[in-house]
């Protein structure tokens, strides 16, 4: 058994572990609460711009751009896989490697694959994958995210899916659902689709789709071109600012099974420490009574 | 007093304006244009421009906006902007130092700058910069 002093280093420590972890979570509420604000900022953007695409591409032709047209064959594959900077945070930036590998495996098997790293975590993971990085974003995962990183980097992808360079680009980040619950997705960013599917989730319950048909300047067709490419960008943004969320939920979600895992470990070794203590005493006790036996007899 | 009708700027980051307005002047990417109330439904695309409104109290605002979409109904004008600020929120030393480093880069003639987005940096803060004067 422990000696008491070992015991009690033990519970000083861990219980400093504690402090440390329950002030990281904090810290991560905190952020995520900013997280949640710039979700919450971008909803009404994201929403009224499916509106009125789905307005537009109502009677436009399927190929009425070359961002909707499949290429017939398909040999280079870009991912791009959405994952924080740092660790601690469970879980999380496991998911999505794990997410992005088995889709890699099962749907892209003899493709040619190139990878797009937003964050550390998973352009560590690609560094050590057989495949080829791309592109690296760090330090824009967790933090503020300017849209402008989600346009250039978006303008790059369309631009080597015009030339040819790349067939199809998907999309693997982690779905914010709830403080706790974070899932991770995947989505195919080009060829977009189909117009249905790109302004079918907002579009039911909007009364403007029985409003007249809207005067077009310069015409629907030029204006989708010119929408298209900005509704990729859209969706990158989305995605990092739901990854950037769910980080934060997921950091504190492991931050605080770890503060209640030092409770746990302090309570037990606290039971230890009073066990060894009572021993001694008991030890004590019996040598005294031993002692004075000893000399009355 | 004319009838009003309701204008939102909304960019990725914030809503921008959100409020009543008697007229609002848009920089279209085809032309400037002006909407009064019961405008029929139009849609366009806009260009880097100033984009002016007059309020409910008849005071005449002006907001920055760096290209996007504008869609016009009968009752409202909804402005969807890459990048959008009042006036008074534009900073007049980024603004200066963007067109330099802009202006730089077109002078630059080694054959790697992108010129497009070169040009387009210069004219957004040579808008601001105008706005901002004005």
């Amino acid at each position: 058994m422990a000696t008491l002093k070992e015991v009690k280093v033990k519970i000083v420590s861990v219980k400093k572990t504690k402090q440390i972890t329950s002030a990281m979570k904090m810290v991560a509420t905190s952020r995520l609460r900013g997280a949640q604000m710039s979700m919450e900022a971008f909803m009404p953007y994201a929403s009224k711009f499916a509106e009125v695409l789905g307005s537009i591409s109502g009677n436009a032709a399927n190929d009425a751009s070359p961002l909707l047209v499949a290429k017939e064959e398909v040999k280079k594959v870009s991912v791009i896989l959405c994952t924080s900077d740092r660790g601690l945070c469970g879980g999380f930036n496991v998911h999505l490697i794990k997410k992005a590998e088995q889709f890699i495996q099962s749907e892209l098997q003899g493709k040619d694959v190139q990878l797009i790293c937003f964050g550390k975590r998973g352009r560590d993971w690609a560094k050590k994958s057989p495949f080829e990085i791309e592109d690296e974003y760090l330090d824009v995962v967790g933090g503020k995210i300017d849209f402008s990183v989600a346009s250039s980097s978006g303008q790059k992808m369309i631009d080597s899916f015009l030339e040819g360079a790349v067939d199809e680009v998907y999309l693997v980040y982690s779905e914010f659902i709830s403080m706790a619950i974070q899932k991770p997705a995947l989505k195919q960013i080009l060829p977009i689709p189909s117009l249905e599917d790109v302004a079918g989730e907002t579009q039911v319950d909007e009364d403007s789709s029985n409003l007249p048909e809207h005067i077009c300047e310069p015409s629907s067709v030029t204006l989708l071109g010119e929408m298209l490419p900005k509704n990729v960008f859209i969706q990158i943004y989305d995605a990092l600012l739901q990854t950037s969320t769910s980080e934060h939920g997921a950091r504190m979600t492991a931050m605080e099974n770890a503060t209640k895992a030092c409770e746990d470990m302090v309570d037990e070794l606290q039971t230890t420490y009073n066990k060894a203590r009572q021993a001694g005493i008991t030890a004590d006790l019996m040598d005294i009574v031993g002692g004075a036996e000893a000399i009355k007899g | 007093m004319a009838e009003s009708l309701f204008l939102e700027v909304v960019t990725p980051q914030k809503a921008v304006v959100s409020e009543e307005a008697q007229i609002v002047v848009a920089p279209g990417s085809e032309g400037e244009f002006g909407v009064l109330k019961d405008h029929t439904t139009f849609l366009t695309s806009l260009k880097v421009g100033c984009l002016r409104y007059k309020d409910a109290t008849g005071k005449e605002r002006y907001v920055f906006i760096n290209q996007g979409f504008a869609e016009v109904l009968p009752d409202k004008v909804t402005i969807l902007a890459e990048s959008a600020e009042r006036r008074k929120n534009i900073d007049t030393d980024r603004c200066q130092q963007a067109k330099e480093r802009a202006e730089k880069r077109l002078a630059d003639e080694s054959g790697d700058v992108d010129s497009v987005r070169a040009e387009a940096a210069l004219m957004r803060a040579v808008q601001r910069i105008t706005m901002s004067k004005a």
